[in-house]
């Protein structure tokens, strides 16, 4: 039995209609993800505690992509180091170098590469996992069974991400700076001790602790966006069905996770700099 | 509509005046029209009817995973549909379900799905639990299947494995959501065999969705037939053919072949 009131509306209408029914879905997807949000934080704090299942999730978000962090902090570092070389050359300002490859690893590039890399590697992962779980019914069966889904599936990614996140931006920090000496001092000859000097006097514990803030809302955006679209995968309006749906979604939650850390990285920064 | 069975026992469950609809504000597919029908308790009741006519949505409305737009569902005295969190969880402990593809943890075994709701939802001790874990593997004729993954079962296995984990918790209504779809005839057989082994040795009140028509009237106590929001209640499948609807007669003609 279908119920259809838009064909007769004039065309005006029709567009108002449309435009509020987008507005309506908008506001809707941003208050599921609101409550999705709490009841992962309050699921934290449920018992009994998945203890197990953490070691899991630390090991696939954390230890799992240390590879990626290492190979991403490397290559960014040497950039950092040669382009930071070419430009203070020309001012005659080559000591700086350690201060400016450590400031710009520490407050930005550390805490939004490693979580534009946890998004691409873990989020998807997370993401299609419990999509799939969603549209084979193991969620609804995990309800059935009167177990709360986000104790037993979404919290101990949460705290995974959130205790992972800024680990893995501390180590990008690490091997960042490493980089950019290995190409500032030891291929462009730059002084080894005011690189670090520089690097000793310019960076503060204010500099260190926005990184730190910037590495656990970056961490909590990823985690929250790609677990919540996997969650609600049937609800996104336009995914399809089945397979599809997933694949779609996971892109979705991908680029959406990304964009929300690099919106965040800027507020962020205008606030607590 | 024909409602003996319910009137004279009491009733599992209880749908009043329930409507349903899906779509977006302008395209609605109203998918339950003021439906009403009681599932008696211990009995076995089949909900059977074509294809997107809204025969899972029943059993969601049921488990509180779907709320009806109006109407009541009630379990026993309770209505499901306005329930809180704790209400529902409570409720829900009294079901055991069988989804339609089985709806098995993929990442765990055999073994440790059967388990999950015993480790979940009691206090019972690793040891306990594995006993009474490996006792209903045997009785469903899974045992060696034990530390396989669900990738690694038949259609048929999956089914029972399933059903070996919707009654772990010895609940008193068990949900069966299609559950001899894509199985061949021996092993749908087997699954009935099974189901008519397990209501006899627990007792509980079953709820049968199914397109496995005629087959699946043999194991019912009460019949409804569901078609474009409607509901048509009978007590037994000779009783299809004598409807007052000439839809329920064709069908019955076509289906049943009487």
């Amino acid at each position: 039995m279908e119920i259809n009131r838009t064909q007769q509306q004039p065309a005006v209408f029709r567009c108002l209609g449309a435009l509020g029914d987008r507005v309506l879905y908008v506001l809707t997807d941003l208050g599921r993800m609101g409550i999705f949000l709490l009841f992962a934080l309050i699921g934290l704090l449920k018992q009994p505690f998945r203890f197990r299942e953490l070691m899991k999730q630390l090991g696939f978000i954390g230890a799992g992509s240390v590879t990626v962090i290492f190979f991403t902090a490397l290559s960014s570092g040497m950039v950092l180091g040669l382009q930071g070389y070419y430009s203070l050359h020309k001012f005659g300002a080559e000591g700086m170098l350690g201060s400016a490859v450590s400031l710009t690893l520490i407050m930005e590039l550390g805490p939004v590469l490693t979580a534009l890399m946890v998004a691409g590697r873990a989020g998807s992962a997370m993401c299609a996992e419990i999509g799939i779980m969603r549209i084979s019914e193991q969620i609804d069966a995990l309800e059935c069974m009167a177990i709360d889904p986000f104790r037993y599936l979404i919290s101990p990614k949460f705290l995974a991400a959130l205790i992972s996140v800024p680990l893995l931006t501390a180590l990008f920090d690490v091997v960042g700076i490493l980089g950019g000496y290995l190409a500032g001092v030891k291929l462009m000859g730059v002084n080894s001790g005011s690189f670090f000097s520089g690097m000793e006097q310019s960076v503060t514990n204010h500099d260190i602790r926005l990184g730190v803030i910037k590495s656990f809302v970056f961490g909590l955006l990823v985690v929250w966006i790609c677990t919540g679209r996997g969650y609600f995968v049937q609800k996104i309006r336009g995914a399809g069905f089945g397979a599809e749906s997933v694949s779609k979604v996971t892109t979705q939650a991908v680029v959406l996770s990304s964009i929300a850390v690099l919106i965040f990285d800027y507020l962020l920064t205008a606030i607590l700099l | 509509m024909n409602t003996d069975i319910a009137e004279h026992h009491e009733s599992a469950i209880r749908f009043v005046d329930v409507c349903k609809s899906f779509g977006t504000r302008n395209k609605r597919h109203r998918v339950l029209d003021h439906v009403n029908f009681s599932v008696p308790k211990g009995k076995t009741t089949v909900i059977a009817g074509g294809s997107g006519q809204g025969k899972s949505v029943i059993l969601k409305l049921i488990l509180g995973l779907l709320r009806p737009d109006s109407g009541q569902v009630l379990v026993g005295n309770r209505d499901v549909a306005a329930m809180g969190y704790k209400a529902l969880q409570e409720v829900r402990m009294l079901f055991g379900v069988l989804f339609q593809g089985g709806a098995l943890f993929d990442s765990l075994t055999v073994f440790e799905n059967i388990a999950l709701p015993l480790r979940e939802r009691t206090k019972l001790s690793d040891d306990e639990i594995s006993t009474k874990v490996v006792a209903t593997l045997k009785q469903l004729g899974l045992a060696g299947h034990e530390e396989k993954y669900p990738a690694q079962l038949s259609g048929g296995m999956k089914k029972r494995v399933g059903l070996a984990r919707a009654l772990q918790l010895d609940p008193k209504i068990v949900l069966f959501d299609e559950p001899t779809t894509g199985l061949d005839p021996v092993m749908t057989k087997e699954i009935y065999e099974l189901f008519t082994t397990t209501q006899q040795h627990l007792g509980y009140t079953a709820v049968i969705v199914s397109h496995d028509i005629p087959q699946i009237f043999t194991l019912a106590d009460q019949i409804i037939l569901i078609n474009k929001g409607e509901l048509d209640v009978f007590t037994d499948a000779t009783q299809i053919s004598r409807s007052t609807k000439p839809e329920i007669r064709e069908f019955a003609r076509m289906v049943m072949g009487q």
